[in-house]
């Protein structure tokens, strides 16, 4: 137990040290740096990030209620929760420019605009439409968090009760269920809320650039030709950090405050209230963005020429696909990810494992999560010098260890619930026949396991696929994968090769799902009691 | 009987026999060539490179395309400090100006290497030559030009009948045409490009621009300048508050019929994106008359460069003639050669001449007079200057 705990502190927790640590010591002596457009980046953060978390939630409330009752409605969460924010970034920017689909699809006969109106959309110094992207990604994991906590409850129960005291179901799950819900929710909001605070790639493609947010004002502090601005780059690292734990101090301030009002407000009871529910318009115009951004992709990665206002390209063909160098990062995308869910899945089935054997629970799960509170963008440059202080140097390991620290969580989360929930005859049974620990493992417990074992793989390589700052610095621009080129070709000229690589992107973890759903149905083809467990 | 003559020829020169070790000790490495790579006709271009390497010299290229050549600068300066002074990530940069300079000046480059290249008797290295000077900064031997680059407008002739004749004219044409035009973000170098060609054709005195800014003559050159810009952007796409990252994003606003003029850094990218699909088959090039600034791109070598040897060959094979020929051609690149004709032998002339013509490809002719660069630190101050006047 205590090697084990040794081991997840070198692999895991050393490297959030390294990285915090040497963020600190670059800021360490810093003055405030003077840099136009600062002020207004701090705004833009607060307002997108904290915007982007709070909307999410919102949305997810009436959705999650309206998917507990619809199974088969639920299998379109999944393609959100797989496609990275850079493909979606992608896709959207193409759908809504003042140029993009959108305005193409209804102009010139609907809106007579023969050349693109002089609307503000993608890149709106608001922010607006960057929280729009967030949003299409971080509220189906809200949502999908918010169903699996509710599988905790007796749902189905307490609506018809919350019904038969003249409650409308949407009221039912306001009131009565969601509340019970949200403590699951609290440290996947969190996490969404740091994550939206240091969002980079989607922030490169959909934000404003004019000035842009904090985290991307950092990454071009951290590579820009003039050395002096390195501490400075530090320092509003450390300043997102700060902003960050006092968005969490706020929230935090802002629940206690909220749960006064509102248990007077659940006090009075008051039936009745709209009968309009919001959530099927959220879902179809959720899906219709994503469907639209998936589509856009596709088109521009098939166009011989596409000029405004054509509905559709003048041509089809696949010389982008015949030309554009898309094997090699392709390649290099599942490679590392293949790599890093490998040892997430190991490190994953040690620790539970060794939690068997002990009969103790490992207490690290705060370290584990620590990487994903972190806004990223300053802990990833402290990491990428810490390593090469270690004698790392930057490149595919490199690349591997930093996502390792972002994709193990997921992993250990989505197989600790399963691996618990397994039920304890099967193995004690197996024991009693004699069966050691080492063969109840191998032939009793990963078999059983083996669908959420390629569920966890699945979210993995999901989660590697989607990262960006953890490649583009550990790996110093030499490793190549499908995120880092699909946002660099968003800044050149041939918007067929960057929908390319952002179909491409979008469809390897989608394939990765699919193939997670059938593994265990082909492994148990002629199981017929074990499929259920998948 | 090649390698016979070779073996002679190294025999009796000791600057090419210590050519031969070089490509001896080049053989089998992999170079990692940190180059822009925003572009991707000169990224297949490279991977060509590469190809002819790969059978002549056994040397490969890895493109590590960049969409800032300061993340290179950044990252040798990071293996500097780190204490790394042997087998860096960075064995070759594509690199111009203020990025040059600031390499330079802190002692990040491996050199003077460049009048060892033996491909190097094609270019003009006489004192005060243009491959002889980046930016007006000395190149001194510690890179190699590759590419010409000359500033140009393009503009969809189909939409535009008439573009600004100079730079002057630029902002009674924006109020004529409101939203219709924008630059780059003058962090970026192509927007501190555009900016600094309209300082040239505005300063008081262009004279004192080759020397460093200073305070006083900043103030009195800029003072134009910041007039004309503040008639200008209010007209600008966006309303002059938002700017494309970059010539190729702007290029997109231009193929979109977002904005009707774009502006580039070398004169053959508009005919190659036409023929890449990318714009309409309607743009032309414009020079202002009065003439465009211009001036060489260049390939330097990091102090702790892993591949050196490599990194050396590579700079040698983009200034051989069939290569520099063939990057001219619009068909492949379209990008100018950096060679000079008198030096060049026959069939390094014949190769030139058989490169196809483009009805939006300007000859060297029509591209009028070259105005020459400031001195970096202008470009650095115009670009610090606009970022505190122009952000929010």
């Amino acid at each position: 137990m205590v090697l084990v705990a040794a081991l997840m502190l070198v692999l895991i927790g050393l490297p959030v040290l390294a990285g915090l640590g040497v963020m600190l010591a670059q800021a360490w002596g810093q003055g405030w740096p003077d840099l136009p457009g600062l002020a207004v980046g701090l705004r833009l953060t607060l307002v997108t990030g904290v915007g982007a978390t709070l909307l999410s939630l919102a949305v997810s409330i009436p959705l999650a209620r309206w998917l507990w009752a619809r199974g088969a409605a639920r299998g379109w969460l999944a393609p959100f929760l797989a496609v990275p924010h850079a493909a979606l970034g992608l896709g959207l920017a193409f759908l809504l420019a003042p140029s993009g689909w959108l305005v193409r699809l209804l102009s010139p006969w609907a809106t007579g605009w023969n050349l693109p109106p002089q609307l503000v959309t993608v890149g709106d110094p608001w922010g607006v439409t960057l929280i729009l992207g967030l949003l299409l990604k971080e509220a189906p994991f809200l949502i999908l968090v918010t169903l699996v906590a509710a599988a905790n409850l007796p749902v189905a129960r307490i609506m018809a009760e919350g019904r038969s005291l003249g409650y409308r179901p949407g009221q039912v799950w306001l009131r009565l269920i969601w509340p019970q819900l949200y403590p699951s929710l609290r440290l996947p909001l969190f996490i969404v809320l740091a994550f939206s605070l240091s969002v980079v790639d989607m922030a490169l493609l959909l934000g404003p650039s004019h000035p842009p947010t904090l985290a991307v004002q950092i990454l071009r502090l951290f590579t820009a030709p003039d050395p002096a601005l390195q501490g400075p780059a530090a320092m509003l690292s450390l300043l997102l950090l700060g902003v960050m734990a006092g968005a969490i101090g706020l929230w935090i301030g802002a629940e206690r405050v909220l749960a006064a009002l509102a248990r007077r407000w659940l006090r009075r009871g008051v039936r009745g209230g709209w009968r309009l529910d919001a959530a099927p318009v959220l879902a179809v115009s959720g899906v219709a963005l994503g469907a639209g951004a998936a589509g856009v992709l596709l088109l521009w990665s098939l166009a011989t020429r596409w000029h405004f206002p054509a509905a559709l390209p003048e041509g089809l063909s696949m010389a982008a696909w015949r030309a554009a160098r898309w094997v090699a990062p392709a390649a290099e995308t599942l490679l590392i990810g293949a790599a890093v869910i490998l040892v997430a899945l190991l490190l994953a089935l040690i620790w539970l494992e060794a939690e068997d054997r002990s009969g103790r629970r490992l207490r690290l799960g705060a370290f584990i999560v620590l990487p994903l509170l972190v806004p990223q963008i300053g802990f990833l440059q402290g990491l990428a010098a810490g390593f090469l202080h270690l004698g790392l140097p930057p490149g595919r390991i490199a690349v591997i260890w930093a996502e390792l620290l972002f994709v193990f969580p997921y992993v250990l989360l989505a197989l600790a619930g399963p691996w618990r929930a397994l039920d304890p005859q099967q193995v004690i049974a197996a024991a009693s026949l004699g069966a050691g620990p080492w063969r109840r493992l191998w032939r009793i417990k990963l078999p059983l396991l083996a669908g959420p074992l390629a569920t966890a793989a699945a979210i993995g390589f999901a989660v590697s696929a989607a990262q960006f700052l953890a490649v583009l610095l550990p790996g110093a621009g030499r490793v190549q994968v499908l995120a880092t080129e699909a946002v660099a070709l968003a800044s050149g000229a041939d918007r067929r090769l960057s929908a390319l690589h952002g179909l491409l992107l979008a469809a390897l973890p989608l394939i990765g799902y699919a193939a997670a759903l059938w593994l265990p149905l082909w492994l148990w083809r002629d199981r017929a009691a074990m499929k259920g467990s998948a | 009987m090649r390698l016979l003559l070779a073996a002679l020829i190294c025999a009796a020169s000791p600057a090419l026999a210590d050519w031969s070790e070089t490509l001896a000790a080049a053989r089998g490495q992999t170079v990692y060539w940190h180059a822009w790579g925003g572009d991707p006709r000169t990224n297949a271009f490279i991977e060509r490179v590469s190809d002819r390497a790969e059978a002549a010299y056994g040397v490969r290229i890895e493109q590590v395309k960049l969409t800032d050549t300061a993340e290179a600068v950044a990252r040798v300066r990071a293996e500097k400090s780190a204490g790394q002074s042997e087998g860096g990530a960075v064995d070759l940069i594509w690199i111009n100006g203020p990025n040059f300079l600031a390499m330079k000046d802190e002692g990040l480059l491996h050199g003077p290497f460049v009048a060892d290249l033996p491909n190097a008797a094609y270019l003009d290295l006489s004192e005060g030559a243009p491959a002889t000077r980046d930016f007006t900064v000395p190149v001194e031997g510690l890179e190699a030009p590759w590419r010409l680059a000359k500033f140009v407008f393009a503009y969809d002739a189909g939409r535009l009948p008439v573009m600004p004749r100079d730079m002057v004219d630029f902002p009674e044409w924006a109020a004529e045409h409101p939203g219709r035009m924008t630059h780059p973000n003058p962090a970026n170098f192509m927007g501190a490009t555009f900016l600094k060609q309209a300082l040239v054709s505005l300063a008081p005195d262009p004279a004192v621009l080759a020397l460093p800014a200073t305070d006083e003559t900043y103030a009195a050159q800029v003072a134009p300048l910041w007039a004309w810009y503040d008639a200008l952007r209010p007209n600008l796409w966006r309303a002059g508050r938002a700017f494309p990252e970059n010539e190729s994003v702007q290029a997109q606003l231009l193929a979109d019929g977002e904005i009707d003029i774009a502006m580039f850094f070398d004169p053959g990218a508009p005919a190659a994106l036409v023929a890449q699909g990318v714009l309409p088959e309607t743009v032309r090039v414009s020079v202002p008359e009065a003439g465009s600034l211009g001036n060489i791109s260049f390939v330097a070598i990091p102090f702790n460069a892993a591949h050196r040897e490599g990194a050396e060959v590579i700079a040698n094979l983009l200034l051989a003639p069939e290569v520099q020929a063939e990057m001219q051609n619009v068909e492949v690149l379209g990008a100018y050669s950096v060679l000079d004709p008198a030096r060049l032998d026959a069939p390094a002339r014949a190769a030139f001449a058989a490169i196809p013509q483009a009805p939006n490809l300007p000859g060297l002719d029509e591209l009028g007079p070259t105005l020459p660069e400031p001195h970096p630190s202008w470009m650095t101050r115009l670009a610090e200057d606009w970022a505190r006047r122009m952000t929010p």
